[in-house]
């Protein structure tokens, strides 16, 4: 068992693991991988908690009504297969800033912070604009050799590459 | 068989949690829920994510075609447009840079204690959402419309069997992986 307590596996056998759960996902429950829904489902859970049933009439929320799914408990699953993960390889611990960040940028807490949610904000709009992001379109679309899937991964790393780039040649 | 189950819901939920544990311990196993390997593929230093991408989009590939062609599993492509699919991976883009966690990734790091991903990467993505939410109606006639070709497939866009696209797409990722086992 030792294989299980290792901090990281190969690349090669954590993406077979992927394809391999993606048969699952198909087969028991006629769904493809993905996650950003269930962000968007969140989102709305909180604005009608935040202003009342009527943010219900939405229509974004009609398309996708923030219910507790599938989709939503896979990320719930999610954070508690990485929590295993990194109770399994010891390295769970609480980290502000992640290291690269903290020597090329800055190492403090609240630019990380502002950094993070400015990019989660882009990352909120544009996943939901694309109708989907990295797991969906970027592994469960490409799989399935959807044209929406290919042109928006491609496009997800062309302007990551760029914004990476820019972020630290500017910044550090 | 398969029928019944997919129509349990209880169970459905149940089953999505566990796929869940086992997609959040590879990604995090595989080292892909942190900042510094993620900002490190879009810097073109370290080439894991792009590994454990290919090779599972080529594993997935083979198998949920082989069960699509013997009629035990349906495909289901997403729906996209010109305006959508390239715009929006444009804007997504530029949080991937900034942030350096995608949705599922930033899912792992909160289970490994990221601090930046609890506090701000979350918050921010939910904002995002609520945001698009409000100007949905006003994107979804307009510019999510322009180009739409809805749920396109490679090989029907080409008017091909899709074994040969499978196949030539799983030879090409194999080489491309293969280049970059290589020189990286």
């Amino acid at each position: 068992m030792q294989w299980l307590v290792m901090e990281r596996w190969s690349p090669y056998t954590v993406g077979m693991g992927i394809g391999i759960l993606s048969w699952a996902a198909f087969l028991l429950s006629n769904k493809p991988i993905g996650v950003s829904t269930a962000f968007a489902r969140t989102a709305g859970m909180i604005e009608r908690f935040l202003r009342g049933p009527r943010v219900l009439e939405k229509p974004y929320y009609k398309k996708f009504p923030p219910v507790i799914d599938w989709e939503w408990m896979l990320v719930i699953g999610i954070i508690f297969g990485s929590f295993l993960s990194a109770l399994s390889g010891n390295t769970f611990h609480l980290q502000w800033v992640p290291d690269r960040w903290s020597e090329a940028i800055s190492p403090s807490p609240f630019l990380r912070l502002i950094a993070a949610f400015i990019g989660g904000v882009f990352i909120g709009i544009g996943s939901r604009w694309a109708g989907g992001c990295t797991s969906g379109h970027g592994i469960s679309g490409t799989m399935q050799l959807a044209v929406s899937s290919w042109l928006a991964v491609i496009f997800f790393f062309i302007s990551g590459i760029a914004t990476a780039a820019a972020v630290y040649r500017i910044f550090s | 068989m398969l029928h019944q189950i997919h129509e349990r819901q209880r169970l459905q939920l149940l089953i999505g949690f566990l796929i869940g544990v086992i997609f959040g311990f590879l990604l995090h196993k595989g080292g892909i829920t942190r900042y510094d390997v993620i900002i490190g593929q879009l810097l073109l230093e370290d080439f894991t994510v792009l590994k454990i991408m290919i090779t599972a989009i080529i594993t997935g590939k083979l198998g949920i075609h082989v069960m699509a062609h013997l009629g035990i599993a349906e495909l289901h492509p997403k729906p996209g447009s010109i305006g959508s699919s390239i715009l929006g991976g444009l804007i997504f883009g530029i949080g991937f840079g900034l942030l350096g966690y995608c949705p599922g990734t930033i899912a792992g790091a909160v289970g490994q204690g990221s601090g930046d991903a609890i506090f701000g990467g979350i918050g921010g993505i939910i904002v995002g959402m609520t945001f698009f939410a409000g100007f949905y109606p006003r994107l979804a006639h307009t510019v999510l419309a322009v180009g739409n070709f809805g749920e396109l497939t490679i090989p029907q866009k080409m008017n091909v069997s899709p074994w040969i696209i499978a196949i030539s797409v799983a030879v090409l990722l194999s080489l491309i992986l293969f280049l970059i086992h290589v020189y990286r």
